[in-house]
């Protein structure tokens, strides 16, 4: 009877506990063995122990809270790990050192900033954004250009593009130009895949009512289906905000000016200075959620009318 | 067929297209070499000379196909100028990785799946972490690894297994989702256990969605390989073919390698997408 009476969550709650307690007989056997392990194994027992209940509380809070002490726990660990084993910094730098290389470097890493994001990545991935959109509005009209291009455009989407690195850095030169050339081919296929799925994504009834209503091409275009592509649209926006960053790093490995996030990792890599290597990871890092969240937050202003975005 | 036309019809746009850039791009070249021969050159004769430059800006289709049957027949198959030979060096290298990452992928999504803990503890931070630019690391890890001794296949295994991780582990964990609330209802009825409900339900309601995401990783674990072969003065390998062209000018040899990394990448998809019609029919799950 009392089994069940058991509410699900109880339920899971023991079965991670008793999942758990194989998982700590085995770590305890590694403390026996390592004894420094012990401090390591202590904290992420109770951080664990810790996140079962939290998860078993099922409160809206626990949400944030999960996974803050996961993460916390991991840095934790890493620089314990560090401290303990006395892991030499050219190996792996402890989490103080990569932040006291952040705060010591700020206008260096500023100025890489600047240089690979604003000037590379963000240039690039607005001129092929508009590229893509422009194409795959021109092509919408003609369903023998969209038969044509599309399965090119798919097959392109998967491959190593970021292999034209070298090419583009050849004729463009070696400033940020070069970055930009490289992330405008890099996001112009996905987005326009994108783009052209959403412009299809009007569905006859709408199109017919917009028809009766006698409005020309453009009106058609501006009032219906470029509104009903918005959503397909930034999926795609999403996705190449990572591949813009990328593609404007790693052009940066065939040649750069001395500046910009690349060429810092290249010739810190060379000093086997890695507590700045790491920081120039951590600005990455940082730069790359930053700008995920802002077009996620356009897009939430954007498409509110649309099923996903609702409450 | 419906497609084969259209499709071709773009495909010679792009190579008349490509021609015609070709002959633009590398006439300042022709004339000015002319000009220093004392030369002059009528329109026919540097159309030809913009075609067989050895080192041109833009190398002419036929060039880069020459440039690519010389690096797979030219020679024996282990010469260190056969592009087979360095396609098998960052083939087995992505294999390797993404046999490691899928598999990972796979088994941490299963976690999830199955404990709410997990799932709200690692759940976020690898939704996090598909935003950060991880092919950036990448020099990095070949450096730490080269300073401990590890070198070859496995520091450039190692960034094609994390680069293809989190693909497989988000549509992995999606997939094994799918299963509603009356599919899993059906099966508390039946009294099934959960590792019954796993086998039997949720693993093959995920089958599309794992192969969906193997493909987006194979690529993903092409990229990484080759970029982990860029950096740290590596020999061997596409990657390390594109930086000694980019280094020494030689564009015919950074185009050839450039489309032996797209014709393996295409093979690579399509040998998954093979599986996937075989075993989507085996579970009758094709339409």
């Amino acid at each position: 009877m009392r089994a069940m009476l058991r509410t699900a969550a109880v339920q899971s709650l023991v079965r991670d506990l008793r999942f758990m307690s194989y998982f700590a007989l085995f770590l305890i056997g590694a403390t026996r063995i390592t004894p420094e392990l012990t401090p390591l194994v202590v904290i992420w027992l109770s951080a664990w122990t810790l996140n079962i209940c939290l998860a078993a509380l099922n409160l809206p809070i626990c949400r944030v809270l999960i996974p803050v002490i996961f993460g916390a726990t991991l840095i934790a660990l890493w620089q314990m790990a560090c401290t303990i084993f006395a892991i030499p910094a050219v190996i792996l730098p402890a989490p103080s050192q990569i932040w006291t290389a952040f705060t010591g470097n700020l206008p260096l890493l500023w100025g890489d900033f600047v240089q690979t994001i604003l000037k590379g990545a963000l240039t690039g991935w607005l001129i092929g954004a508009a590229l893509a959109v422009l194409t795959a509005i021109a092509i919408d009209r003609s369903p023998f250009l969209q038969r044509g291009l599309l399965p090119i455009g798919n097959f392109v989407a998967a491959l190593p593009i970021v292999g034209i690195a070298p090419i583009l850095v050849m004729w463009f030169g070696f400033d940020w130009q070069s970055k930009a050339a490289v992330v405008v081919v890099m996001v112009f296929f996905p987005i326009l895949v994108n783009m052209v799925a959403g412009l299809a994504a009007t569905d006859a009834l709408a199109r017919d009512q917009i028809a009766t209503w006698g409005a020309s091409y453009p009106q058609a275009l501006f009032k219906l289906r470029l509104p009903a592509a918005m959503p397909f649209l930034f999926n795609g926006l999403k996705i190449t905000t990572t591949l813009a960053l990328i593609g404007a790093i790693v052009a940066e490995f065939f040649g750069s000016p001395t500046r910009g996030m690349g060429f810092r990792i290249s010739t810190a890599v060379g000093q086997l200075n890695m507590a700045l290597v790491w920081a120039e990871i951590l600005v990455a890092a940082l730069a790359g959620t930053a700008f995920y969240g802002i077009v996620a937050l356009i897009e939430k202003r954007v498409t509110f009318w649309h099923p996903s975005q609702r409450q | 067929m419906s497609r084969a036309l259209p499709v071709l019809t773009v495909l010679s746009v792009i190579v008349l297209v490509w021609y015609g850039a070709a002959i633009g791009l590398n006439a300042p070249w022709a004339r000015d070499q002319a000009a220093r021969a004392g030369e002059v050159l009528s329109t026919r004769q540097l159309v030809e000379r913009t075609m067989m430059q050895d080192r041109p800006v833009l190398p002419a289709p036929h060039q880069v196909a020459k440039g690519l049957w010389d690096g797979i027949n030219g020679q024996k198959i282990t010469s260190k100028r056969s592009l087979v030979w360095h396609g098998w060096i960052t083939l087995s290298a992505t294999l390797a990785g993404f046999a490691i990452g899928s598999l990972a992928g796979i088994l941490l999504a299963v976690g999830i799946v199955h404990s709410r803990v997990v799932d709200l503890s690692v759940m976020p931070w690898a939704v996090a972490s598909q935003t950060v630019p991880i092919l950036a690391i990448a020099p990095m890890v070949i450096v730490v690894f080269a300073s401990a001794g590890v070198t070859g296949l496995l520091p450039k295994a190692m960034i094609s297994a994390w680069l293809s991780f989190f693909p497989v582990l988000v549509g992995m964990v999606k997939g094994l989702r799918m299963p509603d609330a009356m599919q899993m209802d059906l099966m508390r009825s039946w009294n099934a256990s959960r590792a019954q409900v796993f086998w039997r339900l949720r693993l093959p309601s995920a089958m599309p969605y794992l192969f969906a995401s193997l493909k987006v990783a194979v690529g993903a674990a092409l990229v990484g390989t080759i970029v982990g072969e860029l950096p740290a003065g590596a020999t061997a390998g596409l990657g390390a073919r594109l930086l000694s062209g980019s280094y020494y000018g030689q564009t015919i040899q950074i185009w050839a390698a450039l489309f032996a990394a797209a014709a393996l990448a295409a093979a690579l998809v399509a040998i998954i997408a093979g599986v996937e019609r075989m075993v989507l029919r085996r579970m009758g799950l094709a339409r």
